[in-house]
């Protein structure tokens, strides 16, 4: 199932990269978002895959080998929240950048001043 | 002497704080320390004249091997005499000439800290230091230069010297260093002692080359030389102290000091007769043909300077003894040349001779002094300078192998050099009364003191030269050529070939002065022809190099940096795609482990879904399908996590997800539809860098599967979640516990996220 979900790794990564390239600064942002998602998952499934036993643990001795990796994802956990701020924070400015310029182009966005 | 350096920076530092009311005498204290040094420096000459050797040294930089060494040996009290004597008169006069002009305090403190660091130069004792010191007075000279940096002509002047002896300044050091990697020393004292192997040494002629660009650079020798009309910008006092009888004789001082170590080759002695005579005769032959007299002094001096490169060149003890003394008369009448000059613009608001004429009846003094200073100049008897030139034709005619090529240009320089000074003096003191002497100008003891000092000088060391032969000239020259001999100067040699030389450039000298002073119109049609004939001007091929440097930057800018924000973007995974796929390629071990298999369906069949539903963000032309279709990829993740056993994950995804759908679907309703603003070919070549970013992606994720970790990590952390922190869930006990201090920076980041979007919505429109 892993060269499965590499291939998805790959899928979302292209078209992250696709969208960060498009000139619409929305588009700019969705890209982001793919792209985020993407890493997300490339982290997630870089130590395997474990289906049905998450990492919790009791106060009897267990075997680690047979549980999830816990590391990855509280990794990702962090990432997932932080890629939400960025996301917000972008959006807030590209909406105040509409406001002031009336443009959705990036290519617009070339001198500092109108 | 470190003290006396310190004194200079001390003192120019002064000028800052020195109250207002007696501000006027600044250009007095600093000439009355300038003459405490030279007294002091002038109580040693009993000691060095004596063979004696003043060496000073402290520690600088220990671990490079660097030392702050100070040398007073003969070669650097003369020239030291040269820089402290010459200082004062030079401020006395500053005190005149700069009474008109504000901002004097910045001059005076640049003039001075010039002096310092001029003195710093002669008295180093090691090169690394030396170079410190000409650095800072080729900076200095800039500065000095541009002091009137309204005139764009100053500015330009200013940087063209800069550059000039910026860049020689730099080949200089690298010759330095080349030199001091065979010895393993920057000591000059070192290099002394290791003169054969230097000479030997494969390093010999490349670090030789470098060492004479950056002589030629500073000291004003062709090609280099055409900074220094330029250099004409400045003040006169400037002209008249850096650019004639100190800072250009920097070079000279370096040859002279390294002639020991890296003269007595061929290559010494052609590379410099060569560039020496050339110099000296292009900066005559150019001299005579300026309409600026402060441009005719400094062709001159670029002549002189060769001479004086052409000297050190043929190196014998004659051709080194007559250096010596050519380096005192030069600076004897061309500091009181550039003074009279500066006076003479305050006088009409001129510097053009033709608007010049008859001055002698209305500056007399001016004009004796003048005319003493010319007469030396011209090598006439019975000044100093007819005693220079006489020595300088004995060396010529001494030296064996190009005797007779450098005597032809020899005479023909000195016979310009007449028609020079006779002409400067009949133009500009003779003949009819000029036109523009509307300027009334107060009379000033300051400007005729310098000047007048320095003829008188010139005129007593022409009849009575043993004092200076002896306690000057004599020491330097025996520290230049590590002998131990005896310096007569005499003014009449006899009958012998020299006389019949100087004869001849007399002669030579009167007819050619007669033959422009009578035809005007031959003077113009010179000017033209020189136009003509030399098409090249070396200014202009520096200016085009720089202007085209300029141009090819800008246009280097233009590329790189176009402003278009998504080529910026696409450079970075264009070079990350092809680093990413040759890493892929280079490492060795590849083996994948995992079965390639569907199983279980239902995972697959979310994949699939997750796909279709990305495929169709990216193409749909509706914002709003775009933006549900990519929560339900989010969603998808959120899905796989689940499965995975990623419970924490799966719930944060879909929290966020949500929260990033509904803020996108608040703020849709400001922004515009989507455009068409990309062509087809721009799609497809977009298309091709993010399917092979992505594949490279794969790739990764694969590769990265198959990696053993050994999970020691993760293991302590769920053998200690229960245990040390009692907490069941490991992956939360990670975040809160084992990374608490993570969380707490995700936490700030989010903080300062949501008060950057406050305040970007909450000001005002612009």
């Amino acid at each position: 199932m892993e060269i499965v979900l590499a291939i998805l790794v790959g899928v979302l990564y292209t078209a992250g990269v696709y969208m960060v390239l498009r000139r619409s600064i929305l588009k700019f942002i969705i890209g982001l978002i793919f792209m985020s998602n993407a890493t997300n998952l490339l982290v997630f499934i870089s130590s395997g895959v474990v289906a049905g036993e998450p990492a919790f643990v009791g106060s009897e001795p267990v075997d680690a080998n047979a549980l999830s990796d816990p590391l990855p994802q509280a990794l990702v956990l962090t990432a997932i929240v932080i890629g939400f701020g960025i996301v917000v924070f972008t959006l807030a400015l590209k909406y105040k950048f509409y406001e002031a310029t009336g443009t959705d182009d990036l290519d617009q966005l070339k001198k500092t001043d109108n | 002497m470190q003290i006396v350096l310190l004194i200079y920076l001390i003192a120019s530092f002064l000028i800052f704080v020195i109250p207002e009311r007696i501000k006027k005498a600044v250009p007095f204290f600093l000439a009355s320390v300038q003459l405490g040094v030279f007294i002091y420096f002038f109580s040693k000459i009993g000691l060095v004249s004596g063979g004696a050797t003043i060496i000073e040294k402290i520690a600088w930089v220990p671990q490079l091997g660097l030392e702050f060494e100070l040398v007073l040996s003969g070669l650097s009290l003369a020239f030291v005499l040269l820089i402290t004597g010459i200082g004062v008169l030079v401020f006395l006069y500053s005190y005149a000439y700069m009474k008109s002009y504000s901002r004097t305090d910045i001059f005076y403190f640049y003039l001075f800290l010039f002096s310092g660091a001029m003195l710093g130069l002669v008295l180093s004792g090691n090169l690394i230091l030396f170079f410190v010191f000409w650095e800072l007075t080729s900076f200095l000279s800039f500065l000095l230069i541009s002091f009137f940096h309204e005139k764009e002509a100053s500015r330009k002047a200013a940087f063209q010297s800069l550059f000039i002896t910026g860049l020689g300044g730099l080949i200089l050091l690298a010759g330095i260093i080349l030199i001091g990697s065979v010895v393993d020393s920057y000591s000059v004292s070192v290099w002394v002692e290791n003169a054969v192997m230097i000479k030997s040494h494969k390093f010999y002629l490349p670090g030789l080359v470098l060492i004479f660009i950056g002589v030629f650079t500073k000291s004003a020798q062709f090609p280099f030389h055409f900074w220094l009309p330029g250099a004409m910008q400045a003040p006169t006092p400037v002209s008249s102290y850096l650019h004639s009888a100190t800072m250009v004789k920097a070079g000279i001082f370096l040859l002279a000091l390294l002639n020991p170590v890296l003269g007595g080759r061929p290559e010494w002695t052609y590379i410099l007769t060569l560039v020496g005579v050339i110099t000296m005769f292009l900066g005559a032959y150019f001299a005579i043909t300026q309409t600026d007299i402060k441009a005719i002094l400094a062709y001159t001096t670029i002549s002189a300077l060769g001479i004086l490169v052409m000297l050190l060149g043929i190196d014998t003890v004659l051709s080194t003894k007559a250096a010596m003394l050519f380096l005192y008369v030069h600076a004897f009448y061309k500091a009181a040349m550039f003074m009279i000059a500066g006076f003479i613009y305050k006088k009409t608001g001129t510097l053009e001779w033709s608007k010049m004429g008859g001055l002698a009846g209305i500056v007399p003094i001016t004009f004796t002094i003048a005319l003493l200073a010319l007469l030396s100049m011209a090598g006439l008897p019975p000044m100093l300078g007819f005693l220079g030139k006489e020595l300088i034709y004995e060396a010529k005619v001494q030296l064996p192998d190009v005797a007779s090529f450098i005597l032809v240009f020899g005479v023909a320089g000195n016979a310009l050099m007449i028609a020079v000074s006779m002409f400067f003096l009949f133009k500009v003191f003779l003949g009819k009364k000029g036109k523009s002497f509307e300027v009334s100008y107060k009379k000033d003891w300051a400007y005729v003191f310098g000047s007048g000092v320095l003829a008188l000088l010139s005129l007593f060391f022409g009849l009575f030269p043993s004092f200076l032969g002896k306690n000057i000239i004599e020491p330097a020259l025996n520290s230049i050529r590590k002998i131990d001999y005896s310096v007569k100067l005499k003014i009449w040699h006899g009958f012998n070939d020299v006389f019949f030389l100087s004869v001849v450039t007399v002669l030579l000298g009167f007819s050619l002065f007669l033959l422009i002073y009578r035809k005007n119109r031959l003077l113009e049609k010179w000017r033209n022809f020189n136009l003509n004939f030399f098409t090249i001007r070396l200014v202009d091929v520096f200016d085009n190099t720089m202007n085209s440097f300029l141009k090819l930057a800008k246009r280097k800018t233009e590329i790189v940096q176009h402003g278009y924000h998504r080529y910026y973007i696409l450079t970075i995974f264009v070079v990350a795609s092809v680093l990413l796929w040759y890493q892929v390629y280079v490492t060795q071990g590849w083996s994948l482990l995992n079965v390639f298999t569907l199983k279980p369906f239902y995972i697959s069949g979310l994949v699939v879904v997750i796909v279709f539903s990305t495929f169709f963000s990216v193409i749909s032309s509706s914002r709003i399908a775009t933006i549900i279709t990519m929560g339900v990829t989010g969603y998808g993740i959120a899905l796989i996590f689940l499965y995975y056993s990623a419970v924490d994950l799966a719930i944060t995804q879909i929290i966020v997800e949500t929260l990033i759908l509904v803020m996108f679907v608040l703020v849709l309703q400001q922004f515009p539809l989507f455009a068409k603003l990309s062509s087809k070919a721009s799609k497809l070549r977009d298309v091709l860098i993010a399917i092979t970013f992505g594949s490279a992606m794969t790739v990764l994720a694969l590769k990265s599967i198959n990696i053993d970790f050994n999970n020691r990590i993760s293991n302590y952390l769920i053998e200690n979640s229960y245990v040390k922190a009692y907490g069941e869930n490991v992956v939360n006990v990670i975040l809160v516990d084992f990374r608490a201090l993570d969380t707490m920076g995700e936490v700030t980041v989010l903080i300062v996220a949501a008060l950057g979007v406050f305040v970007l919505l909450k000001s005002k429109k612009v």
